[in-house]
């Protein structure tokens, strides 16, 4: 049995504590827009709005959730965490540098020939990367095995992983469901990322997944609706967890808008992937550093 | 399990096997020769040795853990569960879930043994085998048992024929055939220290014997000279061994000198011991449970031609069909894949 390590806590909203933190992921969440932005320009093209849609929850995972030693990517008790939509890699990279487990410049190499870092992650290449992700529908059951090792080997870490709405789709997802139900997997996080879009235009109207809440909870997990882009809110999602250890799964649907922060983008499909140029680019980077204004297109189902 | 040969060099316990096959225990030649004659299968031994054998290591190595898809019964890998329940997960009837958690098992240092029909393992969990175990080099072994048409009248559905091609495909993964239930203990003993996910491609545990002990040479990417001679070498692997062993007796009553290797390792390919094949007899034939598209065949004719060697070449298998229907041997027989079929076949190929 390893060391036991304490489960994040964080402080109630009220306090100046919890204000400090949420001032503090605001800004990690502006470096994942405004990189994502400065990547893509690099690489050409990159998935802008599925990024932008998690920066708000990767920013709250990294800043303030998971735990890990930037100085021991491999450290046998940190946290895993899954990016099941590999895609949104360009925004994670950015918060990987950030908290120190390499050097930002690294990146200026974004996607060029023999770089570290290509438009989905390598876990071989990348130290913070726990998992090799880009094929829709694998990070759950892979997730479902980093939760299977720590029972094995006696760990307390949770494994958390990111999926998109679309994602869904895949039918893996469903047999990993039934799986982290079935083994009581209570140190696996699922996230999804409920951005409204696939590729080709609104879930709902393509292919439905809703309604999550009660799909997921048919399939014996504990399940928690947010704002994915209310960092108070992710706060007390991650707050209300179960103790990682034998117990229902824990899913948290964060209701959130494809695009959010660049106004242009929001749940317009053809930004899935693109690429800002001149004028355009500027006028998006100052957007972005503005901050994010009240939401103009909402949630539909938070 | 140390391995003293070098990567891609043939056997070298291969003399010791062949003598045996040679005359040095003539006993058990007379017995094969009347079991060939009669085109009836060998003593049939079990070799779901799987189980069995990983819950031995399993007492001195923690990483081990094994995972089914609702075949725990089918695979033998209940003997295992009997043992480490803790250490045993059944997933249900969800191949590609199965493959994916063990990838994320191997992440964290466990030795995962994955095991399902071939079929599924390597058609359904194709792109799981590749993304998430060969693509992060991850120590995921996949137990692919039931492979071929070893499940006879279950039909197309339940016969993986094409799962040597669509492996040895996939970068980073070592693709490997069981003969035997010997071979396939030492290719377990082995998979503790090889780095990299593993193919192992096994029978439906009813394989008759070709090594009466555990090989203790055994090295992934190597080979097993079974039997020598110059006019014809038969290059095989997997199920088919036994069976070219055996064809391999009866041409030499016809005075036809067989040199036959067993290509245990389909990928990487022992390509030293196919070159030499080539130079050392007149005419190399491949046979294999396998489609001849893609499969054994294929990649010793890659090997052969590259070489620069030249000689007269030809692919034993299943056509390029779905096989008829029918029980396991009754199929062997129909596709000449039984010691009487592989030596007519031989003969043929000869004119001889």
């Amino acid at each position: 049995m390893s060391a036991e390590v304490p489960v994040p806590v964080h402080p109630p909203r009220a306090s100046s504590e919890r204000a400090e933190l949420v001032a503090k992921l605001t800004e990690h969440a502006k470096l994942v827009r405004r990189e994502t932005v400065r990547l893509t320009s690099i690489a050409g093209a990159g998935h802008y709005t599925g990024t932008f849609s998690a920066a708000e929850l990767l920013a709250a995972l990294y800043g303030a959730q998971l735990r890990y030693r930037p100085e021991d990517p491999r450290w046998p008790d940190r946290d895993r965490f899954v990016l099941s939509k590999g895609h949104a890699a360009i925004g994670l990279y950015p918060l990987l540098a950030h908290v120190g487990f390499f050097d930002p410049g690294l990146l200026d190499d974004y996607t060029r020939l023999g770089s570290l870092f290509g438009d989905h992650p390598d876990m071989r290449k990348v130290p913070g990367i726990d998992f090799s992700s880009g094929s829709l529908g694998h990070g759950l059951s892979v997730s479902a095995g980093f939760a299977l090792a720590a029972r094995v080997q006696g760990r307390s870490y949770r494994a958390y992983c990111m999926l998109g709405d679309g994602e869904l789709g895949e039918g893996q997802n469903w047999e990993a469901a039934m799986a982290a139900g079935q083994f009581r997997l209570g140190s696996l996080v699922a996230i999804i990322d409920r951005n409204q879009l696939s590729i080709d235009g609104p879930t709902e109207s393509l292919m439905g997944v809703e309604p999550l809440v009660d799909k997921f909870r048919a399939f014996r997990w504990d399940v928690q609706r947010i704002d994915g882009h209310d960092l108070d809110a992710i706060l007390d999602a991650f707050n209300a967890l179960a103790p990682p250890g034998e117990g229902a799964p824990q899913l948290i649907v964060a209701d959130t808008v494809k695009g959010r922060g660049v106004k242009r983008m929001e749940l317009d499909k053809n930004w899935h992937v693109g690429n800002l140029t001149g004028a355009d680019y500027d006028d998006v980077m100052a957007e972005i550093d503005a901050g994010l204004p009240p939401a103009t297109v909402g949630a539909t189902h938070a | 399990m140390p391995d003293e040969r070098e990567p891609g060099r043939g056997g070298t316990a291969t003399q010791e096997i062949s003598e045996v096959f040679r005359g040095s225990a003539g006993e058990k030649l007379e017995l094969k020769d009347q079991r060939s004659a009669k085109g009836i299968a060998a003593t049939t031994i079990p070799a779901f040795v799987a189980g069995e054998e990983l819950a031995d290591l399993a007492e001195t190595d923690e990483r081990i853990v094994v995972l089914t898809a609702d075949l725990a019964g089918a695979g033998r890998t209940s003997d295992f569960a009997a043992r480490h329940p803790e250490r045993f997960f059944n997933v249900g009837v969800a191949e590609q879930n199965m493959i994916s958690i063990a990838a994320g098992m191997a992440a964290t240092g466990l030795l995962p043994y994955a095991g399902t029909f071939a079929a599924y393992a390597a058609l359904l969990g194709c792109e799981q085998l590749r993304t998430d175990c060969a693509y992060p080099g991850l120590p995921v072994r996949i137990l692919a048992h039931h492979s071929g048409m070893s499940l006879g009248y279950y039909g197309t559905s339940h016969h993986s024929l094409e799962d040597l091609s669509v492996t040895r495909a996939i970068a980073g993964l070592t693709v490997v055939c069981a003969a035997d239930a010997n071979q396939l203990r030492a290719i377990l003993r082995a998979s503790q220290q090889h780095e990299g996910p593993i193919y192992i491609r096994m029978g439906r545990g009813r394989d008759p014997e070709v090594y009466p002990n555990v090989p203790s040479d055994f090295a992934f990417g190597g080979s097993s000279r079974l039997a020598d001679g110059s006019d014809l070498a038969i290059l095989t692997t997997g199920s088919q061994v036994r069976a070219s062993l055996d064809a391999a007796e009866l041409l030499r009553a016809d005075g036809i000198g067989v040199r036959v290797v067993d290509l245990h390792t389909i990928s990487p390919l022992d390509v030293d011991a196919v070159v030499a094949a080539a130079r050392d007899t007149s005419a190399v034939l491949t046979v294999e449970e396998h489609n001849i598209t893609g499969g054994l065949g294929s990649a010793v004719a890659e090997t052969v031609l590259e070489s620069g060697v030249a000689t007269r070449f030809r692919r034993h298998g299943i056509p390029d069909e779905h096989v008829v229907l029918g029980p396991p041997a009754a199929l062997y027989a129909h596709y000449q894949l039984d010691a009487p079929g592989i030596a007519a076949t031989a003969r043929r190929f000869l004119d001889r």
